[in-house]
């Protein structure tokens, strides 16, 4: 413990701390901090990795239930899904870094997701991921959507994990900020399970993978002592990831899971060494020691600080008893993967870093993780919602008639195919992908079960902006129903919170209520958050982005026999909607495209229906009655109709007497309408009665629209066009990607 | 004049590069073990006409600036070379 | 009969292939990069993935394994091997196959369906087909574009040793439809001897109806009935083979989906009089053989 520093504002921000957080960490010590424990300080407090902010807010959600096997805390939650097996699953954000480096950033964004799953000793399964960006028009939105796809593809396709599903959406509020939100699935027998808790002092602590860089190191200024305004240059503002190396590292930790020599495994994400180190010592009670001298580094010259912080891709940590260490290093080695002996477990509670014999940081663990000094911002609604809010959608006149809405809706970037993105991704590496992007959710075979998990991300920003507690509700509401229309019971979800800058109260009170939301959804539809991540400060020159909760969803099909699709299967089927009647226009993507604003009340949203209709949809599809299933989102009932024509290559004509009566902006109000909790099924004729039955059972209404067939898109005397011209716009809508 | 101009755009130093790593691991396993380290690029030549060298040169560095290296981990160099007139 | 299938650091359809084999009933054997044994396997399967990162080019160093030189052994002797999406980008580097893969036209990566028109069913892994027919098989590359050189592609073509090319869904020539702009359209071929089948498809990938399709089996159960006809192919085996040995000897009863009268002789260049399918430089030409019925439609080989 040699200097001490004299800390300036400026240092302090660098590390992220406020002034009265370094006072009291070195009130905590009744020393001042080293510069090394300044930057370990400020890294485990920070959002990212101590949740200072969002903590508080987070400890509402429900987060147990029977099938929950791991919630949040660890690298990633799991559930069970019967047959011995666990499903491992996270969604983490990678905004910042895809903003400066789209095709790095979102590429690395998928390794660091891709980590937390098999560091669980998982094999990853599936990638799933949900994108913002500002408007499609503009050309340096597309150039960044392209290096985005680019990059996502280039990590998965490479390293052999399919990406199944996905969301993107375009919004002026992420001109500044785009939202590049990864998720990933894993499967493991249950017994074999790997958790991230260090155990047995006197254990060897193994650092494995790549050699460690200048990656990604933030408050790279403020260690004066060591470093100057050059060094600061050699720092890479991007990351560079190697998937090849990753693919290797995944092989021996799915392979090494379980094992009885592994005590721990935990990867190296969000201020690297740190807090892996530190995170993985406190979940076991333990100790920890490492020495920074024994590191690999890929550059010379590092100082301990930045040994310490980097965020080099492509690292694990592990724990190994002393006597197991040279057969695990060996299990590595036939991969080519370097691995370093870099410390060992202790007994004392506290993280001793050395360099070689110099001690450069000495701190106690419970102090760095449990006494995370939370901030509790106020908040405050934003001024001016009301004004929003109190817009009449139905009052404004419709620019075009309802046949060409339709169409124009199905070339909007917000609702058209997304063929040009996913056919981008090895979607089907791994055999078995049965139901492959572009329906409602990805719905993945779970070998030697008979059944399989479906898979979905979902979020509406529009809703969000006008009401985040129900945009936040309706996005658990919306994942869940993409599950139940390929046929699967929900079961647990992920979600990541994007929000711009918690000390704007207005911010603060929007994640408040959005958490809020989530809660209540999660606790009317019976499914627990079992892991998740928050990514804060998304802001440009004070300017937020518009809050965005992004929900994955895994949910459960007990027999593949029994899953269904999105698409209209066969000819004279009937064609009914589950749910209720509704012109829900506050919010919609109409609104966005004829009026060219967001505004009047979002969807309203009961969620006892929510519940009943996903009850009575489930149950019709189990019983084999229903063809086809599609939930109604983004457009409403013409677009969901449109979309089940489209993928099921046949037309469909709905019977006059239900719209007859109504007026013009009734009838947009109808068909164009975002009201919740529906779906949209086909079903031989014979069959109707029988879902009728169900649905009064639930208390749901069930109407019969009309009959699928033909090759055309028709509404007696209100629309009718050709499922040619239908799929030409719909599969425009992307076209040229970049 | 007739220039033509050779530009290489290969990774800050500090950038990590698999591709690097790569090249090199296949190296050391073909036995060619006196390789320490490898750097990928790409070569980018380009035929133009300009009054001068210098002004040639002033160019290609501002297409390298404009387009052809990502500043955000890419450093450049440019080669120059007069072309015989066609 | 049993299945040796090379696993390289960075592949990934080792498994899927180990499914289709499954599927198949019959066994397979992972062979790891820096063994030498081959297990006895009676074909080998080189799987699609990124080998060894594949920076440099796709397949470069991967020929280099010491696995590659039992290969190299096998296939100089007679035995089968199948190499799928990288797999055959490293036949082509090991030049066990002409010509090599480059990046798609598109500068993108492709994942989608991609048809397959069978050029010839005179080979050991297509002998359950029938010429002209359409086969359904999805694509996984970014690197996929076939080249080679005019006399090259014009030897191919005189030896009927296109085994596969992107046709549109009824088997009419891909135009601009082509998935990766390969030259002629070519998805597979065969070497001289046509033993060695490289293809950028994967056939692994269409082994099970509910995953899409089962087209790609034809191709596993074409390898199965070969081996089973002429026994081991290893060189072990049939250590004076070299070079001379037909990868697909035999005739008499093909499986119940061969066409009737066919025989498959696999002997060097074909010699039967056939329809150049590339006469057209295009890789269209007509539904093949004479007497075969060509350009079937599919059925419920519906896109996305």
């Amino acid at each position: 413990m040699t200097t001490e520093v004299h800390v300036s504002d400026a240092q302090l921000l660098e590390v992220a701390l406020a002034r009265e957080e370094y006072e009291l960490a070195s009130r905590r010590l009744g020393r001042v901090p080293t510069p090394v424990e300044l930057g370990v300080i400020g890294a485990l407090w920070s959002e990212h990795c101590g949740y200072k902010t969002s903590k508080p807010l987070l400890r509402r959600l429900p987060t147990s239930g029977p099938r929950v096997l791991q919630g949040p805390g660890e690298n990633a939650g799991a559930v069970d899904i019967g047959g011995g097996l666990a499903c491992v699953f996270k969604i983490e954000s990678h905004n910042h870094p895809s903003a400066i480096e789209p095709y790095q950033g979102a590429a690395t964004g998928v390794g660091g997701i891709l980590r937390d799953v098999f560091t669980m000793g998982a094999r990853p399964v599936a990638l799933l991921d949900s994108l913002r960006f500002g408007p499609f028009e503009e050309p340096a939105q597309r150039h960044l959507l392209d290096g985005v796809v680019a990059g996502i593809g280039g990590y998965g396709n490479c390293i052999g994990v399919p990406t199944v599903a996905g969301e993107v959406y375009f919004d002026a509020a992420f001109r500044h900020n785009c939202l590049v939100n990864a998720m990933c699935v894993g499967i493991i027998e249950t017994d074999r399970l790997t958790r991230a808790a260090a155990a047995g002092p006197g254990n060897l602590v193994l650092v494995v993978g790549a050699d460690t860089g200048r990656d990604g190191i933030h408050g790279a200024t403020f260690a004066s002592v060591e470093l100057n305004e050059a060094s600061s240059e050699r720092r890479p503002a991007v990351q560079v990831g190697n998937p090849f190396l990753e693919k290797c590292l995944m092989e021996v930790c799915v392979k090494l899971a379980g094992d009885p020599r592994i005590v721990a495994m935990q990867d190296l994400g969000a201020a690297g060494l740190t807090s892996s180190a530190a995170e993985l010592a406190h979940r076991g009670g333990c100790g920890i020691e490492v020495d920074v001298a024994q590191v690999s580094r890929r550059e010379r010259g590092m100082t301990p600080y930045e040994v310490m912080l980097s965020e080099s891709q492509e690292r694990m940590l592990l724990v190994v008893r002393p006597a197991d260490a040279a057969s695990v290093q060996a299990e590595f080695d036939r991969w080519d993967l370097h691995s370093d002996v870099i410390g060992r477990i202790t007994d004392t509670g506290r993280m001793l870093v050395t360099d070689g014999a110099e001690v450069v940081c000495d701190l106690p663990l419970g102090m760095l993780i449990d006494e995370v000094p939370y901030r509790h911002p106020e908040g405050r609604r934003p001024a001016g919602l009301d004004a929003k809010l109190g817009i009449d959608p139905l009052s404004m006149a419709p620019p075009w008639e309802i046949g060409e809405t339709l169409l124009r809706l199905l070339r909007s970037p917000n609702i058209g195919s997304r063929r040009p993105i996913f056919r981008r991704y090895d979607h089907q590496v791994g055999d078995d992908t049965v139901i492959r992007p572009g329906g409602d959710a990805a719905l993945l075979r779970v070998r030697g079960t008979g059944g399989g998990v479906a898979l979905t991300t979902d979020g509406n920003t529009r809703y969000g902006e006008l009401d985040p507690r129900l945009g936040a509700a309706i996005a658990v509401c919306e994942a869940a129903r993409n599950v139940v229309a390929v046929g699967a019971q929900p079961v647990a979800l992920t979600n990541c919170l994007n929000f711009g800058n918690p000390e704007k109260p207005e911010v603060f009170w929007q994640l408040s209520e959005a958490v809020e939301g989530m809660r209540e959804a999660c606790l009317a539809l019976g499914v627990p958050v079992v892991s998740g991540n928050v990514s804060l400060y998304n802001d440009t020159e004070g300017e937020s982005i518009a809050p965005t909760t992004v929900i994955g969803m895994v949910g459960l099909v007990d027999d593949l026999a029994r899953r269904c699709q999105a698409g209209f299967a066969g000819d004279g089927d009937s064609v009914l909607l589950l749910g209720p009647v509704g012109m829900d226009l506050g919010g919609s993507e109409y609104q966005r495209l004829a009026h060219d604003l967001n505004g009047g009340r979002p969807p309203t949203l009961d969620l006892d229906l929510e519940r009943r209709v996903q009850a009575a949809t489930l149950e019709a599809i189990h019983a084999g009655l229903v063809r086809s299933c599609h939930d109604l989102a983004e457009g409403g009932l013409a677009v969901a109709l449109a979309e089940s024509c489209i993928l099921g290559g046949r037309g469909a004509v709905l019977d006059k007497r239900f719209f007859r009566l109504a007026a013009p902006l009734v009838q947009i109000g109808l068909l164009f309408g975002e009201s919740q909790s529906r779906f949209l099924v086909s079903a031989p004729r014979s069959g109707v009665d029988a879902i009728r039955t169900i649905a009064q059972r639930h208390d749901v209404e069930a109407r019969e629209l009309g009959l699928t067939g033909g090759d055309r898109v028709t509404l007696t005397d209100v629309f009718d066009v050709s499922l040619e011209q239908v799929a030409a716009a719909h599969a425009s809508a992307l076209v040229p990607l970049s | 004049m007739r220039f033509l101009a050779e530009v290489v755009v290969s990774l800050k130093p500090v950038v990590n590069d698999p591709q690097g790593l790569t090249v090199r691991a296949g190296l050391h396993q073909l036995g060619f073990t006196e390789v320490s380290d490898v750097r990928v690029g790409k070569h980018i030549s380009l035929e133009m006409e300009a009054d001068t060298e210098e002004g040639a040169r002033r160019r290609v560095t501002e297409m390298c600036e404009k387009l052809l290296r990502n500043p955000v981990i890419e450093d450049y160099a440019i080669q120059l070379r007069v072309l015989e007139p066609r | 009969m049993k299945f040796g299938i090379a696993v390289f650091p960075g592949t990934w359809s080792d498994r899927d292939c180990a499914r289709a084999v499954e599927v198949l009933g019959h066994s397979s054997v992972y062979l790891w990069h820096r063994d030498r044994d081959l297990q006895g396997a009676d074909c080998v399967i080189l799987p699609g993935g990124f080998s060894y990162g594949d920076h440099l080019r796709t397949g470069a160093v991967a020929r280099f394994a010491p696995l590659m030189d039992s290969v190299q052994e096998f296939a100089a002797a007679g035995g089968l091997v199948i190499g799928i999406c990288n797999g055959f980008q490293i036949l082509c580097e090991a030049h066990l196959l002409p010509g090599a893969l480059t990046r798609n036209a598109s500068l993108e990566f492709r994942c989608e369906t991609t048809w397959l028109r069978v050029e010839t069913a005179e080979t050991p892994f297509t002998r359950e087909c029938r010429a002209g027919e359409v086969l359904a098989i999805p694509i996984s590359h970014g690197e996929g574009r076939y080249v080679a050189d005019p006399e090259t592609l014009d030897r191919l073509d005189a030896e009927r040793r296109v085994a596969f090319r992107y046709v549109r869904p009824d088997g009419s020539p891909a135009g601009d439809a082509s998935p990766n702009g390969s030259m002629r359209d070519i998805a597979g071929i065969v070497n001289e001897t046509r033993n060695v089948l490289g293809m950028m498809p994967h056939p692994e990938r269409a082994a099970e109806a509910v995953l899409g399709g089962e087209d790609g089996m034809r191709l596993f159960r074409s390898i199965l009935g070969s081996v089973e006809e002429a026994g081991t192919f290893a060189p072990t085996v049939t250590p004076a083979a070299v070079g001379s040995a037909p990868a697909a000897p035999g005739r008499g009863p093909i499986s119940d989906r061969g066409g009737p009268g066919r025989r498959a002789p696999a002997r060097r260049v074909m010699k039967e009089t056939v329809h150049n399918a590339a006469a057209d430089g295009q890789g269209g030409g007509g539904p093949g053989p004479a007497g075969e019925p060509g350009g079937r439609r599919r059925r419920g080989a519906a896109p996305r």
